[in-house]
């Protein structure tokens, strides 16, 4: 017995509810962020990654109200990410009850940022966020890994190289990478595993894998192949196709230590 | 019966979660987040939290002059100590390059290292551990206690923690985890129990735990 490889549903809020809703089980209301973390806490997820995905700043105070309520029912860890761009962010979020924050843009815009955060919170509750593209034009050597750090939900091109990327915030003290490839995001055809392979391998800190789930077997190659320690998934939950006793349970039986 | 729960408030991290997941468990007990020494040492039973860097937990401690309050609850009613807090009750830590603690119970608080590995069994490969120690590991009961109440051996609990508890009596060892090395992930002595993870943070079984402190007396 060892630690548990984990499994994290991920939700898009926008001011307060739950957006592309929940669509399995019966949920009255499929946006209500609280009744969804509780059935998922109640199937066996091992956190819940929540994306603010509300456009306007005053909104913002409304995803606070969310993750107070969640927290007040729900007693697994709560990541909140999107929009953390100030210590005044982080600040709000944790006091609501989020245990991690994940930062994104921020980081890119001003790494000293995760540098403060870490300094000021501890690192166990900073997630770096990383949405990474390949680039064809790059040959890999050891400076260049063939993939770069896109922002604007990968419109963006940085010159940011994501390995070296990843190291860099991880010596800033950040205590966990989400790992997001925006080659794979919404395809369905699998984790970007040489990707997730060549971060995880880089850094000493836990590598969330995100971006591309299609099936129960995708998941288990992120951490068999990618050597993910947990693997994000929506779409695949929130739409009933598996539950996340059914991921656990083909996980474990590829060998990997599940929390069953 | 009064039930007054104290959640020692000095200013580390999110108490918010804790004192939530006592209410739910206890919504007849009444729960104060605070750092006035007069209500802490007034409650029935106290939980003693701690989140962040250990050096800053101990300075923030003595500087709300609670670090004498700590160690009176700790003779005197039931205390559950978590994470930074159940480390802050050893005799020293080697975090922020070597910090005294409390010296509540015999043991010290150490690093699991940068390049941590699990030996496999023929000894040949060593695949690489992450540090911090993050998710849901198995605490294996290796004495009876009333804390462990109708939660099944080998149960997971959450933790996120890049240092460990190493305690000198083995006597108090009461749940232990292996994480590369073999820790104590749970101590008790007395009135004190001690988890290294978060109860409030590990589901159906962390509510247990925190169901049967409330209800505790304080006994082993």
């Amino acid at each position: 017995m060892s630690l548990a490889k984990r499994i994290i549903p991920c939700l898009d809020v926008d001011q307060g509810r739950v957006v592309k809703g929940v669509k399995f089980l019966d949920i009255r209301d499929a946006g209500d962020p609280v009744e969804i973390a509780r059935r998922y806490d109640e199937a066996g997820a091992d956190e819940i990654t929540f994306l603010d995905i509300t456009a306007s700043h005053e909104d913002r105070d409304t995803t606070q109200d969310v993750v107070r309520a969640i927290a007040g029912e729900v007693f697994i860890p709560l990541t909140v990410g999107g929009g953390i761009r100030k210590i005044e962010d982080i600040r709000a979020m944790l006091n609501a009850g989020a245990d991690k924050v994940a930062i994104n843009t921020a980081a890119v815009f001003n790494p000293e940022f995760v540098k403060e955060a870490a300094e000021k919170f501890g690192s166990q509750c900073i997630v770096v966020a990383i949405d990474a593209k390949r680039v064809e034009s790059v040959t890999p050597d050891e400076e260049h890994s063939g993939w770069e750090i896109f922002t604007h939900g990968g419109r963006k091109p940085t010159g940011l190289d994501a390995v070296a990327w990843a190291k860099r915030m991880v010596d800033y003290g950040a205590g966990e990478i989400l790992l997001t490839s925006m080659d794979r995001d919404g395809t369905k055809i699998g984790f970007d595993l040489a990707l997730t392979h060549a971060v995880s391998q880089a850094v000493s800190v836990p590598v969330i894998a995100s971006g591309g789930v299609g099936n129960l077997e995708h998941l288990a190659e992120g951490v068999t192949k990618g050597l993910a320690d947990a693997v994000l998934a929506a779409s695949i939950f929130h739409f009933g196709e598996y539950s996340v006793q059914q991921a656990k349970e083909h996980m474990r039986d590829q060998g990997i230590e599940v929390r069953l | 019966m009064s039930n007054v729960i104290a959640v020692i408030d000095y200013g580390m991290g999110n108490l918010h979660s804790a004192a939530k997941a006592l209410e739910h468990v206890a919504p007849d007990a009444e729960v104060l987040v605070t750092s006035d020494a007069e209500k802490i040492l007034a409650a029935d039973r106290v939980v003693f939290p701690g989140v962040g860097a250990i050096r800053d937990c101990m300075g923030e401690l003595k500087r709300l002059k609670l670090d004498q309050v700590v160690q009176q609850v700790a003779k005197t009613k039931p205390m559950l100590a978590i994470c930074v807090g159940y480390q802050c009750l050893m005799a020293h830590s080697e975090e922020n390059g070597g910090v005294d603690c409390l010296g509540v119970l015999p043991g010290n608080v150490r690093f699991f290292g940068k390049d941590l590995c699990e030996p496999s069994e023929d000894g040949e490969e060593c695949p690489v551990l992450k540090v911090p120690h993050m998710g849901w590991n198995t605490v294996k009961q290796v004495q009876y206690h009333p804390l462990w109440e109708n939660i099944p051996d080998d149960a997971r609990f959450y933790f996120v923690h890049s240092y460990f508890v190493q305690l000198d009596d083995p006597a108090l060892l009461v749940g232990r985890t292996h994480y590369s090395h073999t820790f104590a992930a749970v101590a008790a002595r007395d009135n004190v129990f001690a988890v290294q993870f978060h109860p409030e943070k590990s589901s159906q079984h962390g509510l247990q735990l925190l169901r049967n402190f409330v209800s505790w007396n304080g006994q082993a």
